[in-house]
């Protein structure tokens, strides 16, 4: 059975993650509301304004939903949803999800003219990422696994069902990312049907 | 064209990032935090809101690097700046100041009446507006990683938004359907590039994201011009010359999200306050038409 996994489309480059998510062997659909949350198996919170996201998260109170729906399905946060998930933002501090047990800093490397396309290793292979006005993960909590790093830092990193990029794989051509994603949701369905 | 560099891929990576939502003029950082907690995806940091550039007339220049400056520190969400069409050093001095995007925009006085910025040349990406196909296709081809339909930037006035957008969608729709040796007739009409006629009618759609300007005033403006194919809005004078401007920026934000679906517009409707006055289009001088400038 194919899973269905959500991408919430609140704002930002939600519609990257659809195609890369069905070459990844998943039913793709749109989350805007808790109802429409309740019927996926695995979310996705892409890239865009963390902040914006954040606003309507708490107006259309969808903080608590989301919560509760990442205690028991995975989560893959890229960039802004990274920040969504981590347990501590700096510069400035902002509240978050608090799913995953790190510290990220916005905007670490800077404004728009410090973006970049570097080339990492992922699982001893190369691969692309492009990091966008991107945070910095400052601090990663026992519970979490480096997946892969960029000049020193974490920049992909898992923690029990979630996973969390602070580049864009959604942008780029190679599929790894999202394949890993679609496992995890696998896993746990048979997880919840054993 | 090589869209496939990675400079011009960051460039549209931004404003993938950008979509879905509001970028909000402000003229300074108590407007800028204001447009921030009512959930902006970015701001435009301007000395002027179209409306008074209008009202006041004389020559619109870049804004003075002191409000840019304030604004660009007050504030964590992306910060754009307007450059007047065709000055090129106003575009080399906001890009050593590290503003993330750059509109060169016919809000400001032209500094040039043939040429645009080589927008290539630059690491800072550019926004541009258009009113029709041809003009979007060739401000991609001069670089830009954004367009915007123009609209009527300062008349509280969405007709000719609409106007310019449906204009877009249809000549993009149109493309679709041509044979090859068709393309080739259609490219010398829109006088844009081959190869961009090319993409668009392989993809119905801009090798860039097209987002909507000028004229968007009410959370259903916003929805009306998303409905019709924009993926983001720009709002200018509509938030700060309105009578609450934090509510209407938050309903315009929600109006963003939710353009679909009716019975959440009419909850960002509600209890909204006066919006900014309006201008008929009609009324207005050719000369003080803002859209028609541009190449």
């Amino acid at each position: 059975m194919k899973p269905k996994i959500g991408v919430l489309a609140l704002q930002g480059d939600f519609e990257a993650h659809r195609a890369p998510l069905e070459r990844a062997g998943a039913e793709v659909t749109e989350v805007r509301s808790a109802a429409e949350l309740e019927e996926v198996d695995g979310l996705v919170i892409p890239g865009g304004e963390s902040t914006t996201m954040l606003k309507l998260l708490e107006d259309e109170q969808l903080l608590e939903p989301l919560c509760r729906f990442g205690g028991a399905k995975p989560i893959f946060g890229t960039c802004a949803g990274a920040i969504l998930l981590a347990a501590e933002v700096l510069n400035p501090r902002q509240p978050s999800l608090s799913l995953m047990d790190l510290t990220l800093e916005r905007n670490g490397y800077g404004r728009q003219i410090d973006s970049r396309i570097a080339h990492i290793q992922i699982s001893g292979r190369p691969a692309e990422a492009v990091f966008i006005r991107a945070p910095v993960i400052r601090r990663v909590g026992a519970d979490a696994r480096v997946l892969a790093e960029y000049n020193n830092s974490p920049v992909l990193v898992e923690q029990g069902k979630h996973l969390a990029a602070t580049f864009h794989p959604e942008l780029s051509p190679e599929n790894r990312v999202h394949e890993q994603f679609v496992d995890k949701v696998r896993a746990s369905l048979s997880e919840q049907l054993n | 064209m090589n869209f496939e560099t990675d400079q011009f891929r960051l460039k549209v990576g931004l404003a993938e990032m950008l979509k879905g939502g509001v970028i909000m003029d402000v003229v300074n950082a108590d407007q800028a935090r204001i447009a921030e907690q009512a959930g902006a995806a970015a701001v435009m940091a301007l000395e002027r809101v179209p409306a008074d550039i209008r009202k006041e007339g004389g020559v619109a220049r870049m804004s003075q690097i002191r409000v840019i400056r304030d604004i660009m520190s007050a504030v964590s969400i992306p910060v754009m700046a307007k450059v007047r069409i065709g000055h090129f050093i106003e575009a080399r001095i906001l890009e050593v100041l590290g503003v993330d995007y750059i509109d060169e925009s016919e809000v400001l006085t032209p500094a040039d009446e043939e040429h645009h910025i080589d927008k290539h040349d630059y690491k800072v990406p550019f926004v541009c507006g258009a009113r029709n196909l041809g003009e979007a296709l060739r401000r991609v081809a001069e670089g830009a990683a954004m367009i915007r339909t123009k609209g009527e930037a300062g008349s509280g006035n969405i007709v000719e938004a609409v106007r310019h957008m449906r204009t877009i969608v249809k000549e993009m729709k149109q493309l679709t359907v041509l044979g090859k040796e068709e393309l080739v007739h259609e490219a010398k009409n829109l006088q844009a590039p081959l190869e961009l006629v090319q993409y668009v009618a392989l993809n119905a759609k801009l090798p860039v994201p097209n987002f909507s300007a000028g004229g968007i005033a009410t959370p259903a403006d916003a929805a009306l011009v998303m409905q019709l194919g924009a993926e983001a809005v720009f709002v200018g004078s509509g938030i700060f010359k309105s009578s609450d401007p934090e509510k209407r920026a938050k309903s315009i934000v929600k109006a963003a999200t939710y353009y679909r679906d009716p019975a959440k517009l009419l909850e960002a409707s509600e209890e909204l306050g006066e919006a900014m006055p309006g201008l008929e289009i009609s009324k207005l001088e050719s000369s003080e038409l803002l859209q028609t400038r541009g190449w």
